[in-house]
């Protein structure tokens, strides 16, 4: 009975202010996509980071025949510049900071290029000798692959030692300003989207004072009073919320699924669904609570007894 | 039922109090004028008991409840104990008759086997059994302040609270208004009425309480709109007041 009371004044106040229940909508539906869109940015590069920090390792690419710059003067790296290096990582200087190393050899080098390229145009052009020789280091802390860069990159036969980690940190960088973007313009439009409800709830009680005078005159407690006008902002942000879950699903479904896996078949970690429908809970959940504590402060200091 | 002791009301805006040292006791049952000019603190008075305002000094005792100290989390609870009618009745215009009482009832959460007895006897009893389901725009001023009445009261308080209740009404209309008050008291109600109707007062006979300026000057039993003593008694009243 007072369940249905309190349910049917919360929906007519949402009748009576149909146009700012609609903006309500829009402006949590959008500041709440961008909220979604910058979280699963973040799952995203925790997502990549995982992958491919486990699999980054420090190259140390020895001499080929072809090659001259770094140390090399166009000839292959000799078995004792090899022994040097191999020493050189064995010692106490480095083997404190190295889980384990292992050295490719052109065969193993040629077999792995032509796993991941092989079907590319210039792959009969390679020729095994062509492809460096390394050292392949995986660290105990991928943050000391300097140590290791500085220590290595004299010795002779060295062409060049790369932290492999170095070309990720620069997608990552953009991934994370992208998201960083994403959370400014999700908070800004979070700000509009609070004072919007707490304005439209004003709007609402305004508009209902007469009732509000005798419900306070005859003694109808406060929650009673309030509850109607919370629902009616929680209402209409959980509308905003739902469909900002639904952009989300629909992003990663028919674009990161759809198109970015095609069009980035080397990308392997990329987002799926589950991380969406992951999203998905945490947008309602902050819509209703951010609509609750904006109208239920709206509509106390409408109530001051 | 209602006491005041030594109770001033300052508003921030103005210097002068609207209540000044008020001290009174108004016990079960009574029917009480509350005369005076505008502005003499009538109705400051009555939203001291409703607690609408708090005093800014002394005690308010109403229904064995210190106002002064009743949480803001209880004072809804408190009110449904009093009824109050206005000079501008305060119906909501979209509801019929019926559901502007039932709505009383609906707000402060009682069933609705009890609404469906309880709003029809309280229309009889004011003669309204008829216009249920009558829009307020339909109905003449007297009949908007019986809905008033009916729903000021339809949950029998003990304390009925009226705002100059015959202010908007011609005086035949405001006579049956005034039988329906008393038969309310004579039921046991304690009624408080501020008003400017001096026939009225005259002829009721009633407990009157004047005030002047914020001050009690006159608390008379049976007493008229104009004091019947000597109009220099007063002044003199007044002065005492003031040197207390």
């Amino acid at each position: 009975m007072r369940f249905g009371l309190v349910m049917g004044e919360a929906a007519s106040g949402l009748r009576r202010n149909i146009s700012m229940v609609i903006s309500v909508i829009l402006v949590t539906f959008i500041s709440l996509t961008f909220v979604g869109a910058a979280i699963l940015l973040q799952l995203q590069i925790v997502q990549m980071k995982g992958y491919w920090y486990d699999r980054a390792q420090v190259a140390v690419f020895l001499c080929t025949a072809a090659e001259s710059n770094g140390n090399c003067s166009a000839q292959e790296a000799t078995p004792e510049q090899k022994a040097a290096v191999e020493a050189q990582l064995k010692s106490p200087d480095l083997a404190p900071y190295i889980e384990k190393y292992e050295f490719e050899d052109h065969a193993l080098a040629y077999k792995n290029f032509m796993a991941f390229s092989g079907d590319s145009a210039y792959a009969s052009f390679v020729k095994p000798e062509m492809l460096n020789e390394s050292f392949r280091v995986n660290l105990k802390d991928p943050d000391n692959a300097d140590v290791l860069i500085e220590n290595l990159s004299s010795f002779a036969g060295v062409q060049e030692v790369k932290d492999q980690r170095k070309y990720l940190d620069q997608i990552f960088d953009i991934l994370n300003a992208a998201s960083y973007t994403a959370i400014g313009l999700a908070v800004l439009m979070l700000i509009a989207a609070v004072l919007l409800i707490a304005t439209t709830i004003r709007l609402s009680a305004f508009s209902r004072r007469r009732e509000l005078g005798i419900m306070r005159l005859v003694g109808a407690s406060n929650r009673f009073i309030q509850t109607p006008f919370i629902l009616e902002g929680v209402f209409a942000a959980l509308i905003g919320s739902v469909l900002a879950g639904g952009a989300i699903v629909a992003i990663v479904q028919f674009f990161v699924r759809g198109y970015l896996v095609e069009a980035l078949p080397g990308a392997t970690s990329l987002i799926g669904l589950g991380d969406a429908l992951l999203v998905v809970p945490v947008l309602i959940v902050l819509g209703g609570v951010l609509a609750a504590a904006s109208a239920g402060f709206a509509i106390n200091r409408y109530l001051k007894v | 039922m209602i006491r005041f002791d030594s109770v001033s009301k300052l508003y921030s805006s103005n210097p002068r109090p609207a209540l000044n040292n008020v001290s009174l006791e108004i016990v079960k049952g009574e029917f009480v004028f509350l005369v005076g000019a505008s502005g003499s603190g009538k109705s400051s008075f009555l939203r001291l008991v409703l607690r609408e305002e708090k005093p800014s000094k002394g005690d308010i005792h109403v229904l064995g409840q210190q106002l002064t100290t009743l949480s803001s989390r209880k004072v809804p609870y408190f009110r449904r104990n009093l009824g109050v009618v206005f000079q501008d009745f305060r119906l909501l215009p979209q509801k019929t008759v019926f559901d502007n009482v039932a709505f009383t009832l609906q707000v402060i959460g009682k069933s609705k086997g009890f609404i469906q007895e309880a709003v029809p006897d309280v229309l009889k009893m004011v003669g309204l059994a008829g216009k249920t389901a009558r829009f307020p725009h339909e109905l003449s001023g007297g009949e908007q302040q019986r809905v008033a009445i009916a729903r000021a009261i339809v949950n029998k308080p003990a304390i009925l609270l009226a705002d100059e209740p015959t202010g908007n009404l011609d005086p035949a209309t405001s006579q049956g208004i005034m039988t329906l008050l008393e038969r309310i008291n004579l039921g046991g109600t304690t009624v408080v009425m501020a008003t400017h109707d001096a026939g009225i007062v005259d002829s009721m006979k009633r407990r009157v309480i004047e005030l002047i300026g914020g001050q009690i000057v006159r608390d008379e039993r049976q007493g008229g709109y104009q004091t019947q003593s000597m109009p220099i008694q007063t002044f003199g009243l007044a002065g005492s007041g003031d040197a207390q």
